[in-house]
């Protein structure tokens, strides 16, 4: 199982010819308190770099960027009802989509986690 | 930019207590502790420690001081009784608002608080229209603290005895940590509260004294925010501003009734005018259908997708859990329950006016 990171704080593990994406918890520590999860919907394609969900804190929205390219085939419903799930386990239970990879040759400009963890350290 | 910003008082107790700075008003200034809701919570359940130092603390003085702010201010200062403050208003001519501030008659002056981003400003504007005999000091060297919530006064009178016997909108001055501090019964929150004005080098002392009492925690802007918007309260550059009139604002109770009968200050006829006839918008407080929050800048539309009103401020209310705002919208959709549709970002959301404050007021009467 990979798990890789963008410069943007997302992060995308890799299960087969799918993916499931999230914020890290590095993202989730800058937002606060998260109150809303705007999701895509099954069906969706989304590119690599573009909008794909919308996360609210109490002060303000910020986009969160599809870390590859593919269609969305099922949205996290439980953020719906619970979307402080993104602060208490960003990495786990807090995902926000899962996706059909289209081009898994675009995991390869991602960072690892060790990558990431000194990016996170030099911001 | 942390070497552009300047530095108050309290950064590096601030920084010591885990906040995180941002940049506001030319200052950094603590956004948040723990977190926004649950410093929000605490400040509504116990009391909680805001450092607002950034405003501008105000000192007009001179035979002619009260005269001469009552040209600039659509507030009765004449009836204004010693250690008494009341909400004011600094005008421009055709009525938009420059600042939204705190006066107070103390002794031989008045004490000013204004806000923070527009302090230089007002202190020209001012400085200009007094009469030469009214000296305007600004007392950089002082901070502001406000200590909010149902048990400031027990935490505060444990350490400034006396102060429980303070009425709301009236101050006085306290021994505070060894420490002469100004220390009024008001503040931002719709709590019952304080704020104290003391000493810049004493800040620290006094901040870690106040933190020290088991009901208190400090609290940061980001709280201040969404504390100050489910009590209805305006906040300066958002809600109010130069385009927007008092009337407009719903802000009619701080232009008294003997100034109004008699005139004499800044956008006067402008105030008399939509007094009678009505103001062509209204700010109202929406619940927003849903849990997304709609924000500032968002608009209101009509059936055609006409851009109509605009909401000011907006936001997710920790107590209500559900998302709140404050808009300009035109008079004739500004009664409570009307429906109003707001666009944000290629969305349409539905909301309805909703009285203010959204959360009771419990001030101290």
């Amino acid at each position: 199982m990979s798990v890789y990171y963008t410069k943007e704080h997302e992060w995308v593990r890799v299960e087969g010819d799918e993916a499931i994406v999230g914020i890290t918890d590095f993202a989730q520590g800058q937002l606060g308190d998260i109150v809303f999860v705007e999701l895509p919907d099954a069906g969706r394609q989304v590119t690599k770099g573009g909008e794909a969900a919308v996360v609210e804190s109490v002060k303000a929205a910020s986009d969160v960027y599809a870390p590859v390219s593919g269609e969305v085939t099922e949205a996290n419903q439980a953020l719906t009802e619970d979307p402080s799930l993104v602060n208490t386990d960003p990495e786990g239970k807090g995902w926000f989509f899962r996706l059909r990879l289209s081009d898994a040759v675009e995991l390869d400009g991602l960072m690892d986690a060790g990558a990431y963890k000194s990016f996170c350290d030099s911001q | 930019m942390a070497d552009e910003q300047n530095a108050l008082p309290l950064n590096d107790w601030h920084v010591a207590r885990g906040a995180r700075m941002v940049p506001f008003a030319g200052y950094a200034m603590p956004i948040q502790y723990e977190g926004i809701i649950a410093e929000h919570r605490w400040t509504r359940e116990s009391a909680g420690l805001f450092d607002v130092s950034h405003m501008g603390q105000l000192v007009v003085a001179g035979a002619e001081a009260e005269k001469g702010l009552e040209a600039l201010l659509p507030a009765d200062l004449a009836i204004l009784k010693e250690g008494r403050l009341r909400y004011s208003l600094l005008l421009a001519d055709d009525a938009g608002i420059i600042d939204d501030l705190m006066v107070t008659r103390r002794g031989d002056h008045f004490y000013l608080v204004v806000n923070g981003a527009t302090k230089e400003g007002d202190i020209e504007h001012v400085r200009e229209r007094l009469p030469r005999t009214v000296v305007l000091d600004h007392m950089k060297e002082q901070a502001l603290l406000a200590l909010q919530g149902p048990k400031a006064v027990d935490a505060l009178s444990r350490l400034a005895p006396g102060v429980e016997a303070l009425g709301f909108m009236t101050g006085g001055a306290f021994e505070l940590g060894g420490v002469t501090a100004w220390i009024s019964r008001s503040g931002y929150t719709g709590e019952d509260g304080f704020e104290i004005s003391i000493p810049a080098a004493r800040a620290t002392a006094v901040a870690d004294l106040l933190t020290g009492e088991p009901e208190v925690r400090p609290i940061g802007l980001g709280a201040r925010d969404s504390l100050r918007l489910e009590a209805g309260l305006p906040l300066y550059g958002h809600d109010l501003d130069r385009t927007t009139t008092p009337i407009e604002a719903g802000l009619g109770f701080a232009v008294s009734k003997r100034r109004r009968a008699e005139g004499g200050f800044a956008g006067w006829h402008r105030i008399m005018a939509e007094l009678e006839n009505g103001p062509v918008r209204r700010r109202v407080g929406l619940a927003i259908e849903g849990r997304q929050p709609v924000r500032e800048g968002a608009f209101m539309v009509d059936a055609e997708g006409n851009e109509v009103g605009k909401v000011t401020s907006g936001g997710f209310s920790p107590m209500l859990e559900a998302p709140i705002a404050m808009a300009y919208v035109p008079a004739a959709s500004a009664q409570p329950d009307t429906e109003i549709r707001l666009a944000q970002r290629g969305r349409i959301f539905t909301s309805r006016v909703a009285p203010m404050p959204f959360v009771p007021h419990r001030y101290h009467r």
